[in-house]
């Protein structure tokens, strides 16, 4: 049974993501990926990390596809078609990864991991006591760090987007025909 | 571990997803869909260390911290990205990287 839906899940995820890249349609493309993450989503639900699946749903499907929705509503109109990439880019990029893709499922093939079978540990009270743990093996200053990243992340595009009343106001007016 | 799933099937996909994933950063020209094509990559790599820590590692939870800190810098990225987006256009009405160059100059 959790194999069908392995099989399933991974049959949605390549042919979204596939669409997602070659799409024409700029708000078609992002629903797409929204299903790719989403199956991705699901994937970790069946490996049974249900922390990192509620993660990934609220933070990945949740939050990072309505902020790209949010920008191609705000720059583009809604039946926007970009033109199709001239085929020289189209055959240089799809044979590069064609042969990359080969070159690593080979690899894939050849390599011989050797599963260890030990007790389980992937409850959430295992997860949250390494994250939290300032002592060996714990992720107290990765995590810090991250929080710091998040508020300078935050500062950041504020002062980025923010709207320039003194210089640019005039400027684009003067450049306009 | 998946019951009669191996790693490697589940490393072929998060590697073809990540191929497809460079093939939309190489062939896009709108700044929006080469942000697109590197979530897509930045799942695929989330999807390995996951795959890793649960066929490999099974007692700790590395792999799973390692892609939860993976989503927190996507999230910063994406952030970041959308509003150097909006920005570039209210300044020249354009998104495709062969417009941008106001910082060349």
């Amino acid at each position: 049974m959790e194999k069908i839906i392995f099989y399933i899940l991974s049959a949605v995820i390549l042919s979204l993501s596939l669409m997602s890249v070659l799409s024409r349609k700029l708000l078609r493309s992002a629903v797409y990926l929204f299903g790719v993450l989403t199956a991705i989503a699901g994937f970790y639900f069946l490996i049974g990390y249900h922390f990192l699946g509620a993660v990934q749903l609220t933070v990945y499907a949740g939050g990072i596809v309505v902020l790209i929705i949010f920008s191609i509503l705000l720059t583009h109109d809604i039946d926007h078609q970009m033109p199709t990439p001239d085929w020289s880019r189209v055959a240089v990029a799809g044979a590069l990864c064609v042969a990359g893709a080969v070159m690593f499922v080979q690899l894939l093939q050849g390599s011989l991991f050797s599963r260890v079978e030990a007790p389980e540990q992937s409850d959430l009270n295992t997860v949250g006591n390494t994250l939290l743990n300032p002592g060996g093996g714990g992720y107290l200053l990765p995590f810090e760090v991250v929080s710091i990243l998040l508020l300078a992340v935050m500062i950041g595009a504020i002062v980025i987007a923010k709207q320039r009343h003194s210089v640019d106001d005039s400027s684009p007016e003067k450049q306009a025909p | 571990m998946i019951p009669g799933v191996s790693l490697i099937e589940i490393l072929t996909v998060s590697t073809l997803m990540f191929f497809i994933g460079v093939y939309g950063f190489l062939t896009r020209k709108n700044l929006i869909t080469i942000l697109m094509s590197l979530e897509l990559m930045l799942n695929g790599a989330a999807i390995n260390f996951v795959a890793f820590n649960k066929y490999l590692y099974p007692g700790q939870p590395n792999g799973q911290l390692f892609a939860l800190f993976l989503i927190a810098v996507a999230a910063c990225e994406v952030a970041l990205a959308i509003a150097i987006v909006i920005n570039l256009y209210r300044k020249i009405k354009a998104v495709d990287v062969e417009q941008v160059n106001t910082l060349k100059h």
